[in-house]
């Protein structure tokens, strides 16, 4: 009884614990000094940023290398190693003002040079989208002094400022770089960055240890002392490391999503979807628009209705997710809810396959899953379902990411599943799916359903060449009606990673990239 | 003189051996399809043809086949393992980081399982019929019926998250700075479970040989004449039987061994253990070839050395073997 009652009040007084608001627990004023521990998953291959960008390299690459601008949760471009911007009139000159001061880890001064053989040599040759970019817009890039740097453009890109954050433009160091081999310069093992972490040791299979840059640009930052993050391969392990305090912090994708929700819920953990907003990675079905059944509109339709897209992120993403209504994602700024509307119903699917004249038995349909974990086989398993419930006859045909790759590189699959990343404009992250042009063989990443609308393409390029904000934003809407009522893909949802880390963990998550974005101002509290 | 030349003769083979083995790994491997242009370009997010193009032709992809080939037994033969563009570092390099941990984890787990395992047999058929045997066997039955990721799940979900006195994963404590003997302490603590994980499967193993051998060696008649001159029973045990019941014990356990190197994919997962059985996995999933096809190496060089060692230590066990080989 007495046990019961002291029970009773233990939980009593935890309640009004964490009834208490966020803020008034938090000490006003920051605490220099500590170590933040987190989770690198998987193993980044390397760390330097401009020749790798998957996740965990810019999760912790992000810590040393730093980029012009970041963008904030509004996706407003914010100041990094430039401190001011000006874009002129016909939209054709980009002046960047840079930081003062600003020294590489080794000690040499940064300047404008450096951007200059960033924007020109090194990511030209070494950055897939940059590029990209490159080739199409951009005249020129030049220095007319060392705190100055000009992007000159052929055509006027409305995108192009928000093609300045970490894991697009990257500063490399010209001192290290210039007249070598990019990909074999052993300075790739000994990032050196102008950021506010240096690299102390990679312990390969263990850990990467990072320790504060005592020259960093920004007086006074970096709060913290050290940084750990933790290679720990094992998905169950990971949350254990977590409950037990051995890592602060838990990045989206760290553990599987029942565990989010169950360690989300546990005293002294706070959580946030904050922090994703710049890449906004939304889901879709890629399929093969060449030959039937999915060449024809109506069965593309028909998919649509028949998958349950509030179930899928409910009960197969766990809430992580928020059902996706058409090419762009809801926390982009050229977003329209002005679009028609998929709502789930079987009847209207079977209606709209009777309608088609598709005979759907003579043509089996493979589904491919992505190859990245157990939701996104579950996934795959309740389309099949859905979709043999309405007349398909599927088959799923499960791959490695390596096969994967290959066979949405070679355009040889009738339906996979896949993600984008919008990285803050529709024509960074979205267009290249349903750009004509960008049909090509030899990449997961394009418009590999082979969806062809001359439309499209136009209202496309005339958004990014907008000059103003309204001209781009009625193409980005007129281009939304279009394609929703076309269906070149099957949109699912829309991504809503969750970051967890222990109360006594702050100021981690402020700007539109998130984790990625450096962490000079977080700090813990003793 | 004998064995000088049984050694040689065995050492030739063996080198035909492993070239075997490389050829047909890499052969084996370039079957799958995807390699690593098409899974790097997938993980950047884009990537046009171009790039994919440029990344192959880095990589040597672009020859053809008989070529690479030619390249990578050549770079064997000169003692190169290639170099993985992936992670930026030589290969052999890579291997080395990584097989110490691997070898520590899997030689504590090799001895801790014939210690066990041995002595759990010997006991069993010592006490044939009583309790202790009916309780050993009926625990080497669980252990060898159960999977190793569960073992090591539920270990550390008792000894670590209900009782907090192990450490659950890494093989020692980041950022604690140990030196010297508390870096042992540390490290031997980190053992611990995944030591226990990996072992217990063979030690049952081990067990059930052992007991069956030692039976069979207990119904000769030498063994009765033992007994009937009076010998004691410890000693007919130790002298007698265990020492004729060791072959079958001694062929399991160099079968043990063959698999020090590569046999931890799962146990090195579970346990975040940074050795070669997660290098080599990670390789796979990223199709680094050149990794890949390197701890394939390594691994076929240790069963080879393992295999020639057995057949040596057979002769000392028992010289009958060495006048046949």
């Amino acid at each position: 009884m007495f046990q019961g009652s002291r029970k009773w009040l233990a939980s009593l007084v935890l309640g009004a614990t964490l009834a208490l608001p966020a803020g008034a627990q938090a000490p006003a004023t920051p605490t220099p000094g500590g170590t933040l521990n987190m989770i690198a998953q998987p193993e980044p291959p390397m760390l330097m940023v401009g020749l790798n960008t998957q996740g965990p390299t810019l999760y912790v690459g992000g810590q040393i290398y730093e980029s012009l601008l970041t963008y904030g949760t509004d996706l407003k471009p914010l100041p990094s190693l430039a401190k001011s911007w000006e874009v002129s009139d016909d939209g054709l000159t980009y002046t960047f003002h840079l930081q003062e001061g600003v020294k590489w880890h080794d000690g040499q001064p940064f300047s404008a040079d450096d951007v200059v053989f960033t924007g020109e040599s090194f990511l030209t040759e070494a950055h897939p989208r940059w590029r990209l970019i490159h080739s199409t817009y951009v005249e020129s890039v030049t220095a007319p002094d060392p705190n100055t740097v000009v992007f000159k453009l052929k055509t006027p890109f409305s995108a192009f400022i928000n093609a300045f954050e970490l894991s697009s433009f990257p500063i490399i160091p010209k001192h290290l770089y210039e007249g070598t081999d990019y990909r074999t310069n052993p300075a790739n093992q000994t990032p050196v960055g102008t950021g506010p972490f240096k690299l102390q040791e990679w312990k390969r299979g263990s850990y990467i240890h990072l320790v504060k840059n005592p020259e960093y640009w920004k007086k006074d930052r970096p709060y913290l002392d050290e940084l750990y993050f933790r290679i720990i391969p094992d998905a169950a392990s990971r949350a254990v490391a977590f409950e037990q305090g051995t890592v602060d912090v838990l990045r989206g994708g760290d553990v599987e999503g029942f565990e989010v929700q169950r360690l989300a819920e546990l005293p002294g953990v706070q959580s946030t979807t904050a922090g994703w907003e710049y890449y906004s990675p939304l889901a879709f079905m890629p399929m093969d628009l060449r030959k039937p059944p999915f060449d024809n509109k109506l069965v593309r339709q028909a998919v649509m209705h028949a998958i349950d897209r509030d179930f899928i992120a409910q009960s197969i993403m766990f809430g992580q997710a928020k059902a996706a209504t058409g090419p762009i994602a809801s926390t982009t700024k050229y977003y329209t809810a002005d679009t028609p509307t998929y709502p789930f119903d079987i009847e209207k699917a079977m209606a709209l396959i009777k309608e088609s004249g598709v005979d759907l038995k003579a043509n089996p349909i493979e589904i491919m899953p992505l190859p990245y974990g157990p939701q996104w086989e579950r996934l795959v398993e309740y389309v099949r379902q859905q979709l043999d419930q309405v007349g398909f006859a599927t088959t799923i045909k499960a791959v490695d990411a390596g096969g994967w790759s290959q066979a949405m590189s070679d355009l040889d699959f009738n339906m996979s599943v896949n993600f984008t990343y919008q990285y803050g404009d529709p024509a960074l992250g979205v267009a290249r799916h349903y750009l004509s042009n960008n049909i090509i063989k030899g990449t997961p990443y394009g418009n590999n359903g082979g969806y062809v609308n001359p439309k499209v393409d136009e209202l496309f390029a005339k958004a990014a060449q907008a000059t103003d904000e309204a001209t781009a934003a009625a193409a980005y809407t007129e281009v939304q009606k279009i394609l929703v009522d076309d269906v070149p893909v099957i949109w699912l949802f829309e991504l809503q990673n969750t970051t967890l880390m222990h109360d006594k963990v702050h100021d981690l998550v402020r700007t539109g990239i998130g984790l990625n974005e450096v962490m000079d101002e977080a700090w813990i509290s003793k | 003189m004998d064995t000088v030349r049984f050694i040689l003769v065995r050492l030739a083979k063996a080198v035909l051996v492993i070239l075997g083995v490389a050829v047909m790994n890499f052969v084996l491997i370039h079957l799958a399809p995807g390699d690593p242009a098409a899974v790097m370009a997938g993980e950047a997010g884009a990537g046009d043809e171009k790039f994919i193009a440029q990344l192959r032709a880095q990589f040597g992809l672009d020859q053809p086949l008989p070529v690479q080939l030619w390249t990578y037994i050549s770079g064997i033969l000169r003692g190169d393992l290639g170099y993985s563009y992936r992670n930026q570092v030589p290969v052999a390099e890579l291997i080395a980081s990584r097989l110490p941990a691997t070898l520590l984890l899997t030689g504590c787990a090799f001895v801790v399982s014939l210690v066990i395992g041995v002595g759990a047999g010997v006991l069993a058929a010592w006490r044939r019929g009583k309790l202790t045997d009916t309780a050993i066997m009926t625990g080497a039955l669980v252990f060898y019926a159960t999977p190793l990721f569960w073992v090591g799940l539920m270990a550390v979900l008792l000894f670590s998250i209900r009782l907090g006195w192990l450490p659950a994963f890494d093989m020692e404590t980041v950022g604690a700075g140990f030196t010297g003997w508390a870096r042992v302490k540390d490290i031997a603590a980190h053992l611990v479970l995944p030591v226990l994980t990996l072992g217990l499967f063979s030690a049952a193993v081990y067990a059930r040989l052992t007991r069956a051998s030692m039976l069979e060696v207990m119904s000769l008649d030498f063994v009765k004449t033992a007994r009937a001159k009076g010998v004691p029973q410890a000693r007919i045990i130790r002298r007698h039987v265990l020492r004729n019941a060791m072959l079958p014990i001694f062929t399991f356990a160099s079968l043990q061994a063959g698999q020090l190197v590569g046999g931890a994919v799962l146990t090195e997962t579970v346990f975040g253990w940074p050795g070669i059985g997660r290098l080599m996995f990670d390789a796979l999933l990223q199709r680094d070839y050149p990794v890949l096809l390197g701890v394939f190496l390594t691994t076929a060089v240790v069963v080879v050395v393992v295999n020639l060692i057995t057949d040596l230590l057979y002769r000392v066990v028992d010289p009958r073997i060495g006048a046949t080989a």
